[in-house]
């Protein structure tokens, strides 16, 4: 950096830059909240569901799962277990928890009733009704 | 030390290294399940452990974030610091939030924690990185403006250099995108959209002006490089870092329900995100090659270079590996995600503060530098814990690519679980590194114990 770039030159660089990106980010983020409804499965967004997603958070299941891959990598995607194991599965899957194999990752049991199964059933439908681009490549997750 | 307030920042460095061992602990316990699946099951299931190490790695990032501000703003201002008391005051509340949180994660079911807490009324628990209960987040917020205050005040009343307006332009960053913790919509496409505005703006965000004010001022006083030059190169580097790391959020958003138009801006934005980790290590190397005194001391010289190669490997080259919309469509939330992760908080932001702690400590303490002695000790757990954290991230990434293909490329793929069962050989190597960073950490600490008997550096 010669001595004709001083500064205050860098500063005001910073400034402009920063707000000029910040108000395009802002712009996209707009664009994106019409384009949501299109994608989100936002109709689906029934009082089942949100009892569920509610009940996926106070479990902590992100601390374990991911979840359209955000989360940890300790156990499987579940964003697609509802098409890639079925509403029965998940079910019986939670209840039989933990499996007590040695030596192997254990879930623990939550001790949801009936009622709770299904409301997280809902959720993970839900979740798997997001267009999210084709992701993941296969129903492995 | 030039003014006696900025000793309130000694209290914020050991409980940000005491929180640093607790969260490489509850590491060293999670790469166990990784291999022994119930290992401690079922009294520290993985995801408390995990929650634990996470929120343990934030709080003492918080902790050095503050502390290097309670040091550096008093000497950037040339004045007292506003309030010493309202520091102390801050840190007891901060030190007792942050405790028992961490022990309701560990004695107390999350949900009952939940239900305890108030989550009933404003539902924003069970999200990863910001799994606190309510009264801890707002807890978080009154600490963080209460802190930013009495920063604010310092600083109004004194010198305004560019250092400071930039941390505290940083520290007012953190702040307020931590508001976005508080917005959890029943849309889980939004939830996560606005989760990243937390997440990345921090991270990828605010957290670099921090980073950047911090090494800057170490540059300054052990380079003795003139000011003017080194705070130009603060300006640019910053400028690079948001240019590219706001709209580079867009990297977060493929798979997640936002407009597939992110693809494009996520991947076109964050590939030139490595151009500012890059900038900060050919600073941080010029300007020590421009040095223009010979500091005692060493080891805080060897961190801050430290901080510019590694936050480049580790944010800048492991971030790019995996940013592209093609290339993350089968690495996104694997281990490839998980090695980026660690080297990232390492290089940039764990070793930053650990940079601004080797400088700052030994003043404090009424020296300019350690001993020969505690510094060679310092030294020798920068490289331990560095090259643990290398291979660390060397083992994940094997771990990563073999999971990409097994799971995702494979003409027929295994299951989840099948192929972590694959992928078991890296999973204990990266656990036999973590001990080793655990080594270099105890060595660490034993260095602040060490006396040696070294007048050369007593001030």
């Amino acid at each position: 950096m010669s001595g004709i770039f001083t500064k205050s030159m860098a500063r005001n660089i910073f400034y402009g830059g920063t707000v000029f990106f910040f108000l395009l980010f802002l712009a996209l983020t707009f664009d994106s909240h019409r384009e949501f409804p299109k994608r989100d499965n936002s109709q689906n967004l029934t009082p089942q569901v949100i009892a569920g997603k509610k009940i996926w958070e106070t479990r902590n299941c992100i601390g374990c799962h991911t979840l359209l891959g955000e989360g940890a990598y300790f156990a499987p995607e579940l964003g697609n277990v509802y098409p890639r194991r079925g509403p029965d599965f998940i079910k019986g899957w939670m209840q039989a928890q933990p499996t007590g194999a040695p030596g192997r990752r254990q879930m623990p049991q939550f001790h949801l009733t009936d009622e709770e199964l299904d409301n997280i059933v809902a959720f993970l439908k839900y979740t798997s009704e997001i267009n999210t681009a084709n992701w993941p490549p296969n129903i492995e997750g | 030390m030039q003014y006696q307030s900025q000793a309130v920042a000694k209290p914020y460095f050991i409980a940000a290294i005491a929180l640093f061992t607790g969260q490489i602990l509850f590491g060293l316990i999670m790469g166990m399940q990784y291999v022994v699946g119930d290992f401690l099951f079922p009294e520290i299931p993985f995801n408390v452990a995990r929650m634990v190490h996470t929120n343990l790695l934030i709080v003492w990032l918080l902790f050095g974030f503050m502390g290097a501000a309670y040091y550096m703003v008093p000497e950037e201002s040339e004045t007292e610091l506003y309030s010493p008391k309202l520091a102390i005051a801050l840190f007891w509340i901060f030190l007792l939030a942050g405790a028992a949180t961490v022990l309701g994660y560990l004695f107390v079911p999350y949900a009952t924690l939940a239900e305890l807490t108030g989550n009933d009324l404003l539902a924003t628990m069970g999200r990863e990185f910001l799994e606190q209960p309510l009264p801890t987040k707002l807890g978080i917020v009154v600490v963080a403006l209460a802190f930013l205050f009495n920063i604010t005040m310092t600083v109004l009343k004194g010198r305004k250099t560019a250092i400071s307006t930039v941390l505290l332009i940083g520290l007012w960053g953190l702040a307020i995108f931590f508001l976005f913790s508080f917005y959890n919509p029943h849309n889980l496409v939004k939830d996560k959209y606005y989760w990243w505005w937390v997440v990345h703006l921090w991270v990828e965000g605010v957290w670099e002006l921090i980073l950047g004010a911090l090494l800057a001022f170490v540059l300054i006083k052990v380079t003795g490089v003139d000011r003017e030059v080194i705070e130009k190169w603060l300006y640019v580097i910053i400028t690079l870092t948001l240019v590219t790391g706001i709209i580079g959020t867009g990297h977060h958003y493929y798979w997640i329900g936002a407009p597939e138009y992110w693809q494009w801006w996520g991947s076109i934005f964050s590939a030139l995100e490595p151009i500012p980790f890059f900038a900060m290590t050919v600073f941080a190397f010029n300007m020590v090659n421009r040095r223009r005194r010979e500091h005692p001391n060493k080891a805080a010289v060897l961190w801050a270079l430290g901080t510019g190669v590694m936050a480049f490997l580790g944010a800048g080259v492991w971030g790019f590996l995996h940013t592209l919309a093609p290339v993350n469509y089968y690495t996104h939330g694997s281990q490839i995600t998980a090695a980026h992760g660690h080297m990232a908080f390492y290089g940039a932001y764990v070793m930053v503060v650990l940079t601004l702690i080797s400088y700052a400590m030994p003043i404090i303490r009424g020296r300019a530098a350690n001993s020969n002695k505690a510094q060679v000790l310092e030294m020798w757990s920068f490289w331990l814990m560095t090259i643990a954290m290398v291979f660390i991230t060397l083992f994940l990434t094997a771990a990563g690519i073999l999971q990409v293909w097994l799971q995702r490329v494979a003409e027929v793929p295994m299951s989840f679980m099948a192929t972590q069962d694959q992928v078991a050989l890296f999973y204990w190597m990266r656990e036999w590194a973590g001990v080793m960073f655990l080594i270099g950490l105890i060595v660490y600490i034993v260095s602040f114990f060490v006396n040696g008997d070294d007048k050369a550096t007593a001030r």
